[in-house]
């Protein structure tokens, strides 16, 4: 078996343009998708699914976040607290939107709590938003379309 | 000034494609980096005001109020569910919550319907997992239709009952 040696062995030959036309699909499929709201979020709070939890149509403005984790730590803002700290931060949120002249009894607070963390715990939350003079809540669950685990579909009216 | 002009049959530009390939490499590990993925979030909107809410009266109701309770054992996990003293069993409480809410409330709402006014009250044990109040809020605001995937609200006023004093 004669093999042919070829004359210059040491360079890679070969049609780049099919890889270059594939990276340039991924790149578009990448820049379609890019996403640079920065939603308040923190990756120590996992939330609960359910099936009915869809984003809601009209897009509240300069809702107030409050995360519980399931170690029974609240983050609001940027900082970490325990519960019986929250009142003095919240109310000076309070203070500070009645100033801007929203009114507070208006604004939406958004309870992204962990799985996991106790529901009493949760209520406690609740609780000093109510003591402070919040009133609207709204309590947020990720969206899981695949399994039905709390509903039973119908087929419709 | 003398400009050569080479007419030489087909003027061929050369293109380098190596630093276009470098770049869109840059452009597209930067775009990998950045990606994240997250699922969508949805909101359950409770109202509660500090004041003490004022049921509706009773000939307005067409339902009478419900009230929801659930336990816990050690671990925060579901021991019992409880409707107005009817208890839920099973593996999948909230799915047989759902149907019995579905049987009772209906799915047709116009203005005094029982799907207007129908309220429910929610208690629960102080350990148990949060999990289990957002599946209880869930059973009870709704259903989905299985071939339009459309939301069929059941349920919309829900609160929860003031916790005890320890």
């Amino acid at each position: 078996m004669k093999i042919k040696k070829q004359s210059d062995d040491d360079v890679l030959e070969g049609d780049l343009t099919p890889m270059i036309d594939m990276t340039f699909q991924l790149i578009a499929f990448f820049m379609v998708l890019i996403n640079f709201t920065q939603t308040e979020t923190d990756d120590r709070v996992k939330l609960p699914d359910s099936s009915l939890a869809k984003p809601p149509e009209i897009v509240m403005e300069d809702p107030i976040i409050i995360q519980l984790t399931d170690q029974s730590e609240v983050i609001f803002g940027r900082s970490t607290l325990a519960v019986n700290q929250l009142q003095s931060s919240l109310s000076r949120e309070y203070q500070g939107i009645q100033f801007s002249g929203r009114d507070p009894k208006d604004t939406t607070v958004v309870i992204r709590a962990h799985g996991d963390a106790a529901a009493g715990e949760v209520q406690e939350v609740i609780q000093v938003c109510q003591d402070v003079g919040f009133e609207n809540f709204a309590l947020r669950a990720q969206e899981n379309i695949q399994t039905f685990k709390y509903i039973a579909p119908t087929s419709g009216p | 000034m003398k400009v050569r002009n080479r007419r030489r049959g087909s003027d061929k530009i050369e293109l380098q494609m190596t630093p276009m390939i470098d770049i869109v490499f840059q452009l597209l590990v930067f775009f990998i980096m950045t990606f994240k993925v997250v699922s969508m979030e949805g909101d359950f909107n409770i109202k509660m005001p500090q004041a003490a809410p004022s049921a509706a009266p009773p000939e307005q109701m067409e339902f009478p109020p419900l009230k929801l309770y659930m336990t816990a054992n050690e671990n925060g996990d579901l021991s019992s569910l409880t409707l107005n003293e009817q208890s839920f069993e099973g593996n999948n409480p909230f799915i047989e919550l759902n149907r019995y809410i579905q049987q009772e409330i209906g799915l047709d709402g116009g203005p005094g319907s029982a799907r207007e006014t129908a309220e429910i009250e929610i208690g629960f044990d102080f350990n148990l997992k949060y999990t289990h109040v957002i599946g209880a809020i869930t059973a009870v605001s709704g259903t989905k239709d299985q071939r339009t995937n459309e939301i069929l609200p059941l349920i919309e006023k829900v609160r929860f009952t003031p916790p005890r004093e320890e």
